[in-house]
């Protein structure tokens, strides 16, 4: 059908600086660039160019620049470029429209309207060069009363497992398929290193990242891929995904030819078949249904690991999150409506969910009124994007975050949003073998380690500047936090006095 | 009039000071009110008082309330609550002398109680949760009334000046106590009534403390998950309450629930052996929220004795000592050495390391004994008498 689209990016090449190498043909795989042996010129056809800058970053002479194509919007703010483009490409296809990562949309980011707090005269600021900073998180389920045999340093209240991790970040669900397998490797490590968790996301457990099992959380979904009680035994945390913050309320598609040998072999599904995740569990229509599947994890790894349940961010997740820990869940996971993904539906990730920060704080407020805070951990994503991120989460109540996108760009992910097409250039969202290698693990979790350190030492500072030297004296503190720009409804739903009050 | 305290979080430096014989024998209030003078330049004349243990050994089984009362429908009010629900022995006036300094002090009461056992029958309450209960009603829902102590054999007082002005106007020297403790306050901001000065207390609890803790916000949302109402927004008051819901609800020691206030560090418990590291990893698993951060250095003091804690990092002065049965403490060591200048043991207290002196145990179990013991006739009413 005749394609009535126009270029959503214009590539701009300095044939002064390009020395005709073809290392930028050779890289891409959407077959943007072209060598034109007669002309002795690299050519673009730059309708095909996602923005991905695999290109751009390798050119060794910096000759290349990709811009938004300058062509002009028409007149009218309702009807711009985008949508048009949405139109016509629907219109040849008949299809829904798909995209990867988070919802781009410019939605208010909350974070970016709460200040932080800082010490001045009446108490001092702890300079973490000097004074021990705690950052160690304790995650899992936590008995609400306990009996305590002081003489001999005994709990005699059974406790639960738990879990601890030394920096309240861990690294969220992708699962293989969806992500390489060199992606997975690569987080697997770098946690380990740091001392906390990467998740597999639904598409289990491949036999070369076992070893890592001490820092890994297996993820069990509606498509319950990979899943056998080798799986759950292997993880140190089982979590439930009930819903993700970029679609909530829909499964997941993971179209045949993602499927190759090893994918299928993890997945427990044949190859080049379509794994289809169900919107739903179809096992768990209603509360009392994942009480059922919370307690059949619990049962088949007899009692030794804590259960994640993670939702997305809606509008009722206060409510959810409270049954969620009634039903036995001893860590609830919440991810906001900027969270990423490997593919959804455009309509779905752009308009369905709220923002992390409400939802977190209305979370976290209900637990404490319902008397259930103490007794269940609570973990925040979707976007974590740094490290003052962070400490907003913490202090808005979160025990600890996820992080997923932050974690693909520390690995290479330019945020082109084409996850979904299977052809990224940076060997994230891939499973072509070509494009896969180009990703190297040993490297690129050497860049998550540091990446973490670089916040790590920042949380410290920023909590020395409040004068605390623990983490557990942030959470749910909000009087660490101001709010800007933000209207009384808003400050009350976070819990924060506006900035100056 | 700038917002109350209460309405407003008010950061404020301090001296404290304490007095204590373990022996349990009673001495007048003129040395703690030297020790406080002292340090006056601590205060700023915005707050100061005291707490006393065993001053009311005749009516040692009634709950002894001090009520503050702005106006005499506050009162009436109050009164007429307690009339409902408490069998009163005593109303009076509180003894107090003018003092040139302390001007707009509040009308101040003195009840000597007992809740009445049909009343205490159906509220399934223990007698101290009822009282407590009765506590909370009248500081946040009757207006111009607030209880500045209702534990039995002991009392608060204080008020808005500086803290042996307080004393003088309360005339504590008349009062004999086996532990005083003192509090001198530098609020930066006025807290405008006299229910915001220190000690805050809590049916026998009494708290003073030298700081501004800085994980305020997560202690009191800990605290009121189970029924406490932070209403002054003070450090001493979630101090206290988080004292009193580990000790008297969870049953712990006053030493172990200091030592969740001031738990070990991470970098301490990971060098413990085996059962320890995890008996402390489970503790603050379970306690996190309790752990107070930033400077403090506070001296509690209950019917047991008194339990003196500083932050784990020592980020303010407490001074300990000792004398024969007597215990001291203060913010500075000169304001021992003026009462007692032959005082042995003297040293700073570590960081995080609480610091207990009780009662002998043949004295706190005499004293325990004539708690419980209803001297007088116990009142006949029932529920149904007073609907």
């Amino acid at each position: 059908m005749m394609d009535l689209t126009i270029p959503k990016y214009k590539v701009l090449r300095d044939d002064g600086d390009c020395i005709r190498c073809g290392v930028c043909v050779r890289q891409c795989s959407y077959g943007v660039h072209e060598m034109d042996e007669d002309l002795n010129k690299v050519i673009a056809h730059s309708k095909e160019c996602v923005n991905c800058q695999r290109c751009v970053v390798m050119c060794p002479t910096d000759a290349l620049t990709i811009i938004r194509n300058p062509q002009s919007d028409p007149e009218s703010v309702v009807y711009n470029n985008e949508v048009i483009s949405d139109i016509a490409k629907q219109c040849q296809t008949g299809g829904v429209l798909l995209a990867g990562s988070g919802n781009p949309k410019p939605y208010p980011i909350i974070w970016d309207h709460m200040l932080l707090n800082a010490s001045q005269v009446t108490n001092p600021s702890i300079d973490p060069l000097r004074e021990p900073m705690e950052t160690r998180v304790i995650l899992g389920g936590k008995p609400g009363n306990i009996k305590i045999d002081e003489a001999n340093h005994a709990i005699k209240t059974p406790m639960k497992p738990l879990r601890t991790i030394k920096l309240p970040i861990m690294f969220s669900a992708m699962s293989f398929g969806a992500v390489s397998l060199n992606v997975q490797k690569s987080l697997a490590m770098a946690a380990e290193e740091l001392g906390t968790f990467w998740n597999t996301g639904e598409g289990g457990l491949h036999k070369d990242l076992v070893k890592y099992k001490d820092n890994t959380i297996v993820q069990v979904a509606s498509g319950r891929f990979g899943v056998d009680t080798e799986y759950l035994n292997n993880g140190s945390i089982i979590e439930i995904k009930i819903g993700q913050g970029a679609k909530p309320g829909i499964g997941g598609h993971l179209p045949g030819e993602k499927i190759n040998a090893e994918v299928s072999i993890t997945r427990m599904i044949p190859e080049g078949t379509d794994a289809i995740s169900p919107a739903p569990h179809h096992d768990i229509y209603s509360i009392e249904d994942l009480r059922q599947l919370i307690y059949s994890l619990k049962e088949a790894t007899n009692y030794t690991k804590p259960v994640a349940v993670k939702i997305a961010a809606v509008h009722n997740c206060a409510a959810i999150a409270s049954g969620i820990a009634r039903a036995g869940a001893d860590i609830i996971a919440v991810d906001g409506f900027r969270g990423g993904t490997g593919a959804a539906p455009i309509a779905i990730r752009n308009n369905v969910g709220i923002p992390i920060e409400y939802a977190l704080a209305a979370i976290d407020n209900r637990l404490h009124q319902e008397g259930l805070r103490s007794s269940v951990s609570l973990i925040a994503s979707g976007p974590i994007r740094n490290s003052a991120d962070v400490v907003k989460a913490i202090a808005l109540g979160a025990d600890a975050v996820y992080i997923g996108t932050a974690a693909l760009v520390a690995i290479g992910c330019h945020l082109c949003q084409s996850c979904n097409t299977g052809k990224c250039n940076w060997g994230i969202a891939t499973q072509r073998p070509d494009l896969v290698k180009r990703l190297n693990p040993e490297l690129m979790s050497e860049r998550l380690v540091n990446l973490m350190h670089g916040w790590s030492h920042e949380i410290q500072e920023m909590l020395g500047g409040m004068g605390i030297n623990s983490l557990d004296s942030l959470r749910g503190n909000r009087l660490m936090l101001r709010g800007i720009g933000l209207n009384d409804r808003e400050l009350n739903i976070l819990g924060i006095k506006a900035a100056g009050e | 009039m700038g917002p109350r305290e209460g309405e407003v979080r008010i950061p404020s430096g301090c001296a404290i000071s304490a007095i204590m014989d373990k022996s349990g024998k009673r001495m007048s209030g003129s040395d703690i009110l030297s020790s406080i003078e002292l340090m006056h330049d601590r205060s700023n004349g915005l707050g100061g008082g005291f707490a006393a243990y065993g001053i009311y050994p005749e009516y040692a089984d009634l709950y002894a309330f001090h009520i503050f009362y702005e106006d005499r429908e506050a009162r009436t009010e109050t009164e007429e609550f307690l009339r409902n629900y408490f069998d009163t022995e005593v109303a009076e006036r509180m003894p107090t002398t003018k003092v040139a300094s302390i001007d707009h002090e509040p009308n101040i009461w003195r009840y000597f109680m007992s809740p009445y056992i049909g009343k205490l029958r159906d509220s399934r309450l223990s007698e101290d949760q009822f009282t407590m209960n009765a506590v909370f009603h009248i500081n946040s829902r009757i207006n111009g009334a607030f209880v500045a102590s209702s534990g039995k054999n002991m009392g608060a007082f204080k008020g808005v000046g500086y803290p042996e002005d307080i004393g003088r106007f309360y005339r504590i020297e008349d009062y004999n106590a086996w532990l005083w403790t003192a509090h001198g306050r530098f609020p930066t901001n006025t807290p405008g009534w006299w229910g915001g000065a220190h000690p805050f207390t809590l049916l026998d609890w009494s708290i003073v403390h030298n700081g501004e803790i800085s994980s305020y916000d997560t202690n009191r949302r800990y605290v009121e998950q189970y029924g406490y109402e932070c209403t002054l927004q003070t450090d001493t008051e979630v101090i206290t309450y988080l004292f009193d819901f580990l000790v008297r609800q969870q049953g712990m020691s006053q030493k172990m629930a200091a030592k969740i206030l001031a738990a070990p560090e991470w970098d301490q418990i990971d060098h413990m052996d085996p059962k320890d590291r995890e008996f402390w990893t489970n503790i603050r698993a379970c306690y996190s929220r309790a752990l107070v951060n930033g400077p403090f250095s506070i001296i509690l003091g209950s019917s047991r004795g008194l339990l003196a804690l500083n932050d784990r990092l020592k980020l303010r002065s407490l001074v300990v000592g000792d004398k024969d049965d007597k215990v001291y403490l203060a913010s500075e060591e000169s304001a021992i050495r003026l009462v007692c200048p032959d005082i042995e043991h003297v040293r700073q207290l570590g960081g995080g390391e609480p610091f207990v002196a009780e009662l002998y145990p043949e004295v706190l179990a005499q004293m325990e004994s004539k708690k419980n013991i209803y001297t007088r006739p116990v009142s006949m009413a029932t529920a149904g008498d007073f609907e």
